[in-house]
């Protein structure tokens, strides 16, 4: 019991306090999983405006309100027709271990959409229970090969992520497993780095070209996206849709990683709820809005923030950590398994340790059995089914037969600050600051 | 052509495509479905992503110039181009052989994880970035920051290297007969073995370049980066 006429610092709280001590003791800065932990604006602070006399609201258990979204249009031969907006973002074997990479297939393929491979190529577990796999192309190339190329069902052509804008990935050697060393080329038990831009393109205009060889290698059948970390975004999505983008992906910075500097992951890049608007405003001034589909990815966790994406302009969202929980991650069962790594259920971020107790970012042998796939992929897609019936359920009340029908004049924001980032009128008042003035 | 057939029993005679009449499109969608075991390409122009994907063993002689990436991703394609390339020559190779015959731009050979590349003129920076298990051979010198990260395979220089050869380089073995303007971080001279000197003039031979290997220098990782410690920059 702390005696309550002591004063914590809001400067120096006690979090902070033990940073400071921790990198005091080692030398070492601190290198975590997970996303931006800090507040940040975010879709808690929109709210939807339902449906009432002046709009005319579908019956919520029955009327039909579709979910269903193609990515790809813009030049692929087959674009991917996936039932719902949700798709499941990239997140690497090695990183997680094989039987969560095929949980994450198994559950993303049993509602019918897709999900991404990450750096470090693609396995036959995650290949063979994914009906729709998206196809990383990272800067470190780590097991990219031809042949795999053409299994994927989609590309991504990934120059960032929220968590670490400029940053490349990294991998400690407690998961650099004989397994991982042989997919990457590396030797087993270093600490790997992958590299923080591309080897054989360097800007926007290269870009274009390796787009080119892309569908060239493929024959113009998948479609390819650019996925970047939100920082320019505006700038960075007018590049990428220059570039020949089918699809932009943008990752807010509470989007998670496996491992990376805290500080990197708590001050660089910009919130999810910024990137959207930034996002469709640069598809909207080059006609391509729909044309070239939008992806936001960055702390979706429920069907309202699922739909609340969608009304500021997103044709699908992507989820991580969220999935990751629905997998098992931070389960309380485990609590006492992470208390003694100095963590608890429920604040659990160690991923790049790989020493998780609930058997997802780890190649511990004996603690990836932990997860049984089939049922890791039972969760997932009942999680997945929720998000979609939430979503729905929004939709309807504002009056939508189809989620992608949802738009900004739906939503308006409780904060000043989330008003203008998402440009959308703070509650009460026709207020856009920014926008409409004072 | 209308009809595919089996490559292995199709007639060994070139077929031509002029990229002055036709696309690069119409090109590689003929090599990832070959009706014939060889082809010329005339007329690149520096066009993008000639052969790219080529996925078996065909025999390709491009004549002329290309642009980005030529022969990106091949695996198993025996391609030469008579002229220079652009960048990313070879980007991704898995295996086969491509030669160069004059220069090739920035990234030759960017990550490829097999077969053998051979530059007889000159290349730009970053040659042999990321590579993976390729062997590069390049007559001439090479530029600033080639075979960075470099994971596996070997690299062999008959000229100059430019600056920060070999910056953060994993497993890759560097060899190179001229002067070398500086090495990158965690690049050291390593001893040249006889087992050294025994590989390197198995590339040269298969290269076709003429030279002693006792005039070249090795270089390799000091293995100080593979790990994270508060003693490194990482």
């Amino acid at each position: 019991m702390i005696d309550p006429a002591l004063r914590e610092s809001a400067t120096f709280d006690r979090p902070t306090i033990a940073a400071i001590q921790r990198a005091a003791e080692t030398g070492v800065y601190d290198i975590r999983g997970w996303g931006a932990k800090r507040p940040l604006p975010h879709f808690d602070d929109l709210l939807f405006l339902g449906a009432s006399m002046s709009r005319y609201p579908l019956e919520g258990y029955r009327e039909r309100c579709d979910t269903d979204v193609v990515l790809g249009t813009r030049y692929a031969k087959y674009p991917l027709h996936l039932d719902i907006p949700v798709t499941i973002a990239g997140m690497s074997f090695g990183a997680l271990s094989a039987q969560a990479k095929e949980a994450l297939g198994r559950g993303a393929s049993e509602v019918g959409t897709s999900t991404t491979t990450g750096d470090g190529g693609m396995t036959p577990e995650e290949r063979g229970q994914s009906k729709y796999l998206v196809y990383q192309y990272l800067p470190s190339r780590y097991g990219m090969n031809p042949t795999d190329l053409r299994k994927a069902d989609a590309i991504e052509v990934v120059l960032g992520q929220g968590a670490k804008p400029g940053g490349g990935g990294m991998l400690l050697g407690q998961k650099i497993s004989e397994r991982v060393a042989e997919m990457r080329t590396l030797p087993p038990g270093i600490d790997q780095r992958s590299a923080c831009r591309h080897p054989d393109w360097t800007g926007p205009d290269d870009l274009a070209i390796k787009i080119l060889e892309l569908r060239e290698i493929t024959d113009w059948e998948k479609p390819i996206y650019v996925k970047v970390g939100a920082s320019r975004t505006y700038y960075d999505v007018k590049l990428a849709v220059a570039a020949g983008a089918d699809v932009v992906v943008v990752d807010g910075m509470q989007g998670g990683t496996a491992a990376t500097q805290e500080v990197f992951i708590e001050h660089v890049g910009i919130p999810t709820l910024a990137a959207i608007p930034q996002a469709v405003q640069a598809l909207q001034e080059m006609g391509v809005h729909r044309e070239v589909q939008l992806i936001v990815s960055g702390g979706i966790r429920t069907g309202a923030d699922v739909a609340k994406a969608l009304a500021l302009g997103a044709d699908a969202v992507a989820i991580g950590t969220a999935a990751l929980i629905a997998l098992g991650d931070n389960d309380p069962r485990y609590d006492e398994q992470y208390r003694e790594l100095g963590s608890a259920a429920g604040f659990y971020d160690d991923f790049q340790d790989g020493r998780d107790p609930a058997g997802i970012t780890t190649q511990d042998p004996e603690l990836a059995a932990r997860l049984d796939p089939v049922e890791g992929g039972r969760r997932l897609a009942n999680y997945l089914r929720v998000l979609t019936m939430e979503a729905q359920t929004i939709a309807r009340a504002c009056g939508k037969a189809h989620v992608q029908h949802l738009e900004p004049e739906d939503l308006v924001a409780v904060t000043i600050e989330a008003a203008a980032m998402a440009r959308v009128p703070l509650a009460g008042t026709s207020w856009i600051p920014g926008v409409t003035g004072a | 052509m209308t009809a595919t057939v089996d490559p292995g029993t199709a007639p060994d005679t070139a077929t031509v495509f002029d990229l002055a009449k036709q696309t690069v499109r119409a090109l590689n969608a003929e090599l990832h479905e070959p009706t014939a075991r060889r082809y010329t390409v005339l007329n690149p122009q520096g066009a993008h992503a000639v052969a790219a994907g080529v996925a078996t063993d065909l025999t390709i002689d491009v004549h002329g110039h290309v642009g980005y990436y030529a022969a990106g991703m091949n695996d198993g394609g025996r391609i030469t181009i008579h002229g220079n390339a652009g960048t990313g020559v070879a980007e991704n190779m898995m295996a086969g052989l491509v030669r160069v015959t004059g220069d090739a731009s920035q990234s030759a050979g960017a990550t490829a994880h097999g077969g053998l590349l051979v530059i007889e003129g000159s290349a730009s920076m970053r040659c042999g970035i990321s590579m993976k298990g390729v062997d590069i051979v390049v007559g001439g010198d090479i530029g600033p920051m080639s075979a960075f990260m470099a994971q596996a395979g070997r690299l062999v220089v008959l000229g100059d290297a430019g600056a920060s050869l070999g910056d953060s380089i994993y497993e890759a073995r560097i060899y190179v007969r001229g002067k070398v303007e500086s090495l990158g971080a965690d690049c050291i001279e390593k001893e040249m073995r006889p087992e050294h000197a025994a590989e390197l003039a198995e590339l040269l031979a298969a290269a076709d370049m003429v030279a002693d290997p006792a005039d070249f220098r090795r270089y390799g990782s000091a293995r100080r980066l593979y790990h994270f410690t508060a003693g490194n920059e990482y």
